[in-house]
C-alpha cells in the first residue's frame, strides 16, 4: 500500500526531492570515511601488499552490480504484475548504473589480477559469470534504446530481465563447472577463514558507501527518466498541436515542417 | 492439439518451399568453419585440439543468424496478428514455432556438423558425441532463441540485437555441449555428466521459453 501510494509520480518527485540531498550527504560521509579508512588506517596485507587496497573498491562494486539486477528484477515483476508505472522507470534507471558497477568491479579486478596472478584478465569462473552478467545489463539498456516509444519498452524490458534473472544461476553453476573442468586450483582465492577486522571495517564501510551512492544515483536517475518523459509528452502535445493549426489552416506543405520531434500516431 | 500440429505443418511446410533456410545456415556454418584455420593456422593437431568448441561456437552463429525467421515474415504479412487473436494460447503457438525452428535449422545444422568436423580434424571417436549432443543442445538454441526473436519483433535492424540479448543466455548450452564432447574424447569426467546436464537445459527451455516469447510477443503487438 505504502508503495502504491508513490505510484504518482509527482509524489515520488516531491518526496524523493527531498530525500536527495540527505542521501547525498550520507554518501560523502561514508565515502571519505570509508575511503580514508582503505587507504590509510587499513594495514597492507602480508601477501598482497598494497594491492590489497583495490579490494576495497572491487568488492563493493560487485556486491552492487548483484543487488542492482536483483532490483531490476523485482522492478520487472513489478511492472509485469502490477503494472507499476514507477517499476519501469526504476527498472530503466537502474540497468546503466549496474552496468558501470559491474564494469567497475571486471576493471578493478583486472588491476589486481596483473601482480597478483600475472595477467590483466584470466578466465576464473567468477570473472568469467560477472562478465556474462555485465552482458546482460548491456543487453537491457540496448533494447530499452532500441524503442522509440518508452511505455512499449518498458514490458519488453521487464521479460527480458525476468529471463536474464532466472538464466544468472544457471550460468554461475555453469561457468562454476566449466572452470574445474579447464583449470584446476590454478587461482588464489581471497576469502580465508576469517578477515580481521582491521580490513573487515573499512570494507563493511565501503559497503555502505557504495549501497547509498547507489541509492543516490539511482533516485537522482529516476527523477530524470521521470521528467524526461513528462518533457517528451508535452513535446508531442505541442507537435499535435501546431499539425492541428497547420492543418486547419488549408493546405499542406507547411505542415511538414512541424511535426520534427516525432510523427506518431497510435 | 490439432492447431498445435496444423502451425508446425505449415511453418515447415513454409521453410520448405521457400527454401534457403537451413541451406544457408550450413553455408554459413561451413565458412566460418573454414575461417578458422585460415586465421589460427593449418596445424592439425591444435585444429583437432579446439575443434569441439569452435563447432559448437560457429554452430550458435549460425542460428543465431536464422532466429528471425521465428516471428518476422508471419508478423510482416499479418498472420501472426491472426494467430495472437486466434483460440490457440499463445504459448502453444510460440512452442510450435520454435519446435519448427528447430526442426528446419537445429537439425540440419547439428547433422551437418560431423562434416565439419572432418575439415577440422575432429578425432573420429568425437563425430558422434558430437552430433549426439548438438541434436540434443539445439532445441534450447531455438526455444530460448524465440524470446530474443519476440522481444525485437517490432524494431527495425533487431537481427544485431537478438544476438546480443540471446547469447549471454547460450552460455550454458555452449559449456555443457563441449564438456560432453570433450568427455566423450578424453575428459576425466564421464560423458553422461555433462550430457544429462545439456538434456536438462534444453527440456527446461522447451517448457519455459514459450511462457516468455509469448509475454514478449504479447507486449510487442499491445
Amino acid at each position: 500500500m505504502s508503495i502504491m501510494d508513490y505510484a504518482n509520480p509527482s509524489r515520488f518527485l516531491a518526496l524523493s526531492g527531498r530525500l536527495l540531498p540527505w542521501l547525498t550527504g550520507l554518501t560523502v560521509l561514508f565515502l571519505a570515511a570509508g575511503l580514508y579508512m582503505s587507504f590509510f588506517t587499513a594495514p597492507a596485507d602480508y601477501q598482497q601488499g598494497q594491492t590489497v587496497r583495490i579490494m576495497f573498491i572491487h568488492v563493493p562494486s560487485a556486491w552492487i552490480a548483484m543487488a542492482c539486477y536483483t532490483l531490476i528484477a523485482m522492478s520487472a515483476l513489478g511492472t509485469l504484475v502490477w503494472r507499476h508505472p514507477l517499476a519501469d522507470v526504476s527498472a530503466k534507471a537502474a540497468a546503466p548504473i549496474g552496468a558501470a558497477f559491474t564494469f567497475l568491479a571486471l576493471v578493478t579486478g583486472s588491476i589486481w589480477g596483473k601482480p597478483m596472478w600475472g595477467a590483466w584478465w584470466v578466465w576464473d569462473a567468477r570473472l568469467t559469470s560477472v562478465l556474462v552478467l555485465f552482458f546482460l545489463y548491456l543487453g537491457l539498456v540496448a533494447l530499452w534504446q532500441s524503442f522509440d516509444e518508452p511505455a512499449r519498452a518498458g514490458r519488453s524490458a521487464a521479460i527480458l530481465a525476468l529471463v536474464g534473472f532466472v538464466n544468472v544461476p544457471i550460468i554461475k553453476f555453469s561457468v562454476d563447472w566449466w572452470n574445474t573442468l579447464h583449470q584446476p586450483a590454478s587461482v588464489m582465492r581471497l576469502d580465508g577463514p576469517a578477515i580481521h577486522y582491521t580490513i573487515l571495517l573499512p570494507l563493511l564501510t565501503m559497503a555502505i558507501a557504495y549501497t547509498l551512492l547507489f541509492l543516490t544515483l539511482h533516485m537522482a536517475a529516476m527523477r530524470n527518466e521521470i521528467l524526461r518523459r513528462r518533457v517528451r509528452s508535452l513535446m508531442q502535445q505541442r507537435a499535435d498541436a501546431a499539425q492541428n493549426i497547420a492543418a486547419d489552416a488549408g493546405q499542406g506543405g507547411v505542415g511538414q515542417n512541424v511535426g520534427q520531434p516525432t510523427e506518431q500516431e497510435a | 492439439m490439432s492447431s498445435f500440429s496444423a502451425l508446425l505443418k505449415r511453418d515447415l511446410r513454409l521453410a520448405m518451399r521457400q527454401g534457403g533456410g537451413a541451406g544457408m545456415a550450413i553455408g554459413f556454418f561451413l565458412i566460418v568453419v573454414s575461417m578458422v584455420p585460415l586465421g589460427v593456422g593449418p596445424d592439425l593437431n591444435l585444429l583437432a585440439r579446439v575443434a569441439p568448441g569452435l563447432l559448437w561456437a560457429a554452430l550458435l552463429l549460425a542460428a543465431l543468424l536464422t532466429l528471425d525467421r521465428i516471428f518476422q515474415a508471419d508478423y510482416e504479412d499479418g498472420s501472426l496478428d491472426a494467430i495472437v487473436m486466434g483460440s490457440m494460447p499463445l504459448e502453444l503457438a510460440a512452442a510450435a514455432k520454435s519446435l519448427a525452428h528447430w526442426i528446419t535449422t537445429g537439425v540440419p545444422l547439428a547433422l551437418s556438423a560431423p562434416l565439419m568436423g572432418i575439415i577440422l580434424n575432429l578425432e573420429p571417436r568425437a563425430i558422434g558425441p558430437l552430433a549426439l549432443t548438438m541434436l540434443v543442445g539445439t532445441p534450447a538454441i531455438s526455444f530460448i532463441g524465440a524470446i530474443g526473436a519476440a522481444l525485437t519483433l517490432v524494431l527495425r535492424r533487431g537481427g544485431l540485437l537478438t544476438a546480443v540479448l540471446v547469447m549471454p543466455l547460450y552460455v550454458p548450452v555452449l559449456i555443457f555441449g563441449v564438456s560432453a564432447v570433450k568427455a566423450a574424447v578424453s575428459g576425466p569426467v564421464p560423458f553422461e555428466a555433462p550430457f544429462l546436464i545439456l538434456a536438462a537445459l534444453s527440456l527446461a527451455s522447451v517448457v519455459l521459453s514459450p511462457l516468455a516469447a509469448a509475454a514478449a510477443l504479447r507486449a510487442a503487438l499491445h
